[in-house]
Formats: C-alpha cells, sequence, structure tokens
C-alpha cells in the first residue's frame, strides 16, 4: 500500500515466490468460498442452488421474494436511523470529552479518564441485564434510541480524538486565541478540522460496528418500527416459511450489501481507517 | 485563562460524554454486582437480600461450568489459529505477490459482514445433505454428517466460523505494523547474509509483537463478548456444548427471566474482562514504547 519504490531484499523469490503465491492464492480462495457459495444460491433459482452447472439462469427473483416477504425497507430506515444517531452522538460527545482531556487541566482529570478508559473492558454489550431495567425504567424499550443509547458515549472515541487533538501545535490555539477566538470556537476551527482524517476513520469504524451489532437490539426491540436490519434478517430466516435457503442467502446479502458495497468500492479508505483506529 | 475557568470548562466540556458513561456502564456495573446479592422480584414477591445464594448456586450449575469450559475451549481453538493466521496473511499481503489487492479483499471481507450475515451463510455451508460441506465430503465418499448438529462437532464448526470472521480484521495490524518497518533494516540482515526465514523470525516477528499483544487482547475480549454466531447457529445445543458464557447470561435473563442469577453470571464475565485489562495495563506498564 505504501509507494515504497525500493522491493526489500528479502521478498521471496524464485521457486519460493512461486510457492508463497500458490499458497496465498489457495488461502484467499478458501476464503472467498463460503461468501461465494452464497453469492451463487442467492443468484440463481433454487433448484440451482446446490448444483453447480455453469449453464444456469441467473435471477434477482429470489431477492425481490425476500424484499416481498419481509418489511426489510422499513429494516433498512431504521437502521440508517440508527447509525446516524449513534454517529452524530458520539461526533459530538466525543469531541467535546477528548477537547477537555487533551487541553485542559482540571481537578479529577485522571480519575475521569481512568472512568472512561473502563469502558474499553466492561463494554455495554455485556451488561444487558441492567441496562435493560434501565430502558424499561425510562420508557423507552422498543426504540431507536434504546438501541442507540448505551453507546453514543464512547471511550474508544474520546481516546482516539484525545491522542489526535495532543498532537496539534500549540502555537496554532494561542495565535487563535490572541485573535480572540473563544474555546468552542477554536474546537471547531482548528481542532476539528485538523483531525478530519480520525473522524472519517472512526465513523466508518462506528457505523460499520453498530450496522452490525444484533444482541442488544434484539434484546431491546420486539416491533417492525424499531427493529434493525440485522434483527430483522434473524426473525425473517428463522421463521418457519420452509427453508429456502435461496431467498435467506438473498436476504443476507441485501441486509449486508450496502456497507459490503461500499467497502468494494471504497477498499483503500476502509482499511487505513481500521489501521488508523487500532492503531492509538 | 484564569485557573478556575480551566476546571469549569473542562468539567463542562467532559460533563455529557460522563453522564451518558455514567448512566449506561459504570450504573449498570455496579447495579449488576448489587443486583447479584439479591433474589429475582417476580410478580407480588419483591427482591430480597439473599447474601451470596446466586452465587452458591452458579457453582452448583454445570450448565454455568460447561459454558466456562466452552468458552475457554472456544478462545484457545480461535485465537492462536485466527493471529497466526493474520500474521501469514499479512506477509503474504505485504510482499509484492501477484494479485495481492486480490488478496487483501478476500482476506477482508468477512470482516465487514455483520456476525449475523456470516452466520447465516455458515449455517447453510453447514447444512446437512445440501451444504457445500456436505457435498465435498460426499465427493470423497464419506457418510453424511450433521455438522452443527452433533455434540462432537458443534463447537469446533462455530470456532472455524470465528476464525473467518476475524483472522482479516488482525490482518490489518500486522499489515500496518510491517509498513512500518524501515527497510534500513532489511538491508542490514541482507548484507549480514541472513536468510529469508532467519529475517523473519530474528527482525520482523520480534518487531511485531506489541501488535500481537494489541490483537491478543482484542481476541479475548472479542471472544467473551461476541455471541450473535451462536443465537444464529446453534442456540448454545446440542445439549449446551456450544453455549458460551454471555449467551447463558442472555437466555436466563431473556429466555428465564431471572434477573438476579444473571446479574450473577455476568459478574464473572465483568471479572474476566478486568483480569484481562490487568494483564494489559501490567505488559503496557513494562513495554511504554506501543503508544
Amino acid at each position: 500500500m505504501s509507494a515504497d519504490a525500493r522491493l526489500s531484499p528479502f521478498e521471496p523469490a524464485g521457486i519460493g515466490r512461486w510457492l508463497e503465491t500458490i499458497a496465498a492464492w489457495a488461502l484467499a480462495i478458501l476464503w472467498a468460498l463460503p461468501l461465494l457459495y452464497a453469492v451463487w444460491t442467492a443468484f440463481h433459482p433454487s433448484e440451482f442452488s446446490t448444483r453447480f452447472d455453469l449453464g444456469a439462469p441467473l435471477t434477482l427473483q429470489n431477492f425481490a421474494n425476500a424484499w416481498d416477504a419481509a418489511p426489510f425497507a422499513r429494516y433498512f430506515v431504521n437502521t440508517v436511523a440508527l447509525v446516524t444517531l449513534i454517529l452524530v452522538c458520539q461526533f459530538v460527545l466525543c469531541t467535546l470529552a477528548a477537547y477537555a482531556f487533551a487541553r485542559y487541566r482540571f481537578a479529577g482529570a485522571d480519575l475521569a479518564f481512568f472512568l472512561v478508559l473502563m469502558q474499553l473492558m466492561v463494554m455495554p454489550d455485556i451488561l444487558i441485564v441492567e441496562n435493560y431495567r434501565t430502558m424499561a425504567r425510562l420508557g423507552v424499550l422498543d426504540s431507536i434510541p434504546a438501541i442507540a443509547l448505551p453507546y453514543v458515549a464512547s471511550a474508544f472515541g474520546v481516546f482516539l480524538l484525545r491522542q489526535t487533538f495532543k498532537t496539534v501545535p500549540r502555537e496554532l490555539d494561542e495565535a487563535a486565541r490572541v485573535e480572540g477566538a473563544g474555546s468552542l470556537r477554536i474546537l471547531l476551527r482548528v481542532y476539528v478540522p485538523l483531525a478530519r482524517p480520525i473522524y472519517l476513520a472512526y465513523g466508518l469504524v462506528s457505523v460499520s460496528h453498530h450496522w452490525n451489532n444484533f444482541l442488544w437490539p434484539l434484546i431491546v426491540t420486539n416491533s417492525v418500527e424499531s427493529r434493525p436490519l440485522t434483527v430483522g434478517l434473524q426473525i425473517f430466516s428463522s421463521s418457519d416459511q420452509g427453508i429456502d435457503w435461496s431467498i435467506i442467502t438473498a436476504a443476507t446479502l441485501l441486509t449486508s450489501g450496502p456497507l459490503l458495497l461500499a467497502f468494494l468500492l471504497f477498499q483503500r479508505q476502509f482499511v487505513q481507517s481500521f489501521m488508523r483506529a487500532g492503531i492509538r | 485563562m484564569r485557573r478556575i475557568d480551566a476546571h469549569v470548562h473542562g468539567w463542562l466540556l467532559l460533563l455529557p460524554a460522563m453522564a451518558f458513561l455514567a448512566l449506561f456502564t459504570h450504573w449498570p456495573a455496579v447495579a449488576t454486582l448489587v443486583d447479584s446479592f439479591y433474589s429475582t422480584p417476580r410478580g407480588s414477591r419483591p427482591a430480597r437480600f439473599v447474601g451470596a445464594d446466586n452465587y452458591a448456586v452458579m457453582l452448583d450449575d454445570p450448565v454455568f461450568w460447561q459454558s466456562v469450559a466452552n468458552n475457554l475451549w472456544f478462545a484457545v481453538g480461535t485465537i492462536p489459529v485466527s493471529i497466526a493466521l493474520a500474521m501469514l496473511m499479512a506477509l503474504w499481503v505485504n510482499d509484492r505477490l501477484a494479485g495481492r489487492a486480490w488478496l487483501r479483499v478476500a482476506f477482508f471481507t468477512p470482516t465487514i459482514l455483520p456476525m449475523i450475515a456470516v452466520a447465516n451463510i455458515w449455517l447453510f455451508f453447514y447444512t446437512p445433505q445440501y451444504g457445500l460441506l456436505e457435498q465435498v465430503t460426499g465427493l470423497f465418499g464419506l457418510p453424511s454428517h450433521n455438522w452443527l448438529g452433533s455434540r462432537d462437532t458443534a463447537l469446533a464448526c462455530v470456532i472455524l466460523v470465528a476464525i473467518w470472521k476475524e483472522a482479516g480484521f488482525f490482518m490489518i495490524f500486522y499489515l500496518a505494523a510491517l509498513q512500518q518497518i524501515p527497510p534500513s533494516l532489511a538491508e542490514a540482515a541482507a548484507l549480514e547474509g541472513a536468510s529469508r526465514a532467519c529475517y523473519l523470525r530474528r527482525v520482523v516477528l520480534p518487531l511485531l509483537m506489541p501488535t500481537t499483544m494489541f490483537v491478543l487482547i482484542n481476541a479475548v475480549i472479542n471472544s467473551f463478548r461476541l455471541v450473535d454466531h451462536i443465537i444464529v447457529m446453534t442456540r448454545g445445543g446440542p445439549d449446551n456444548v456450544t453455549s458460551l458464557l454471555l449467551f447463558y447470561v442472555y437466555e436466563v435473563g431473556f429466555k428465564f427471566w431471572d434477573t438476579a442469577y444473571a446479574a450473577a453470571l455476568t459478574m464473572v464475565l465483568v471479572v474476566v474482562l478486568a483480569l484481562v485489562a490487568l494483564g494489559q495495563y501490567l505488559f503496557l506498564e513494562r513495554r511504554t514504547h506501543y503508544q
């Protein structure tokens, strides 16, 4: 990925290079196989779902059937609303908190930072029983905010942005201050623009994480109006409308489609974002 | 800026995030501990203090112990293999092998898919008689086998799915680490006449250690945090051989509605994750070069 022109002297060479290339391709094909199998099944009539015949006719009927059999349109709307809500809240809350940690010396800052980092270990994903109770008390069960609330303050986001804000030269900050800009203005005009790649990286990670999240939404929702795609897919594929695998795999590809498509189009950004977000 | 101002501003900026963290992370963690010492309120009977009763029940609960054992086997089965594969994938993608962009896509794509979609795809893959696996084993004349329905193979099947999903994710971090190794190191090693194997073992592997540590911690956390595939593929069965700890918490809490016992079970998870955190902290104390 790096545009380094120098070839490492330890690049595999000769026979070894051939062997490694073959091995790498073998593993890649093995890795792609389950997905390719699903794609085959979804795009062919069900009588070909387990029979491999290059002459088999292609069809979109499975997708149409899946789309008609369950309210996937509504699920899509719900999931988009969910990831948007989470992302916007995370950006706002994490930016403010990260700014405080990066540029303010205030009493209890270390303790507060420790309390934030605790969430990296004791994450909402395992506190399902108590969080369900809290949602019941708040009276928001079975709603999109109920799915989002435990995740809007993200320790990961605070940590990532704090590291980034710390690298902003103080001179920029002070120059803006001399010109009479207030703290929030400086945050918005100096820090946030400089951290744009990190926001993109964090955004991609957050969206794909919450698009895919399943257990908590499963617990906290029980109607079509609030269910995200993942839960809708599970209910669709585990109901007893006869196991037609062609339709189930079509539905499966449908629900992961937008993310998958975005990934295939913007591979480089995705991979680099995951890298950036991971190497703290 | 005056000093008092700095304190007030700092806390004001922090307040919104802290409020949500307190409400949905700190409070539930404390409430879980408290509730684990009470009985489950049922109908007109309110919760009452029962001391360590829930924990006593837990110690006598064979399903709990089986879930612990399953979870450990799941971790042992998933983590080393996915880390080794991730390293191998990263080395291959980093070397300029033919078609490496395609290799990268093939390895990384499972990471983007929702675990539940992955589970559905593999469910089909494992289906008795129709699934691809059955067709392949059928070609070799092997008898038909219910991979997910059999006590002997169910956990292994689930482990395989987790490896498939995670190896590509970990590959990314190794790839990043490999790209940060200065080319001069390889040149120096070449001058010394080192072989490729020697260079990989003596130079690359040690430099990848911090990444391995980071990946390892993430992998351990994931093995206790992710149970989506269990819910879709096996529901803990057959005979609880694929019940992981969090799945058991889910069953006890939301199938049997025994919230007090579920709280006690959750505490086990909290302790496990706290131990991981402690291990990470001790490790980072020794090696501070990775920030």
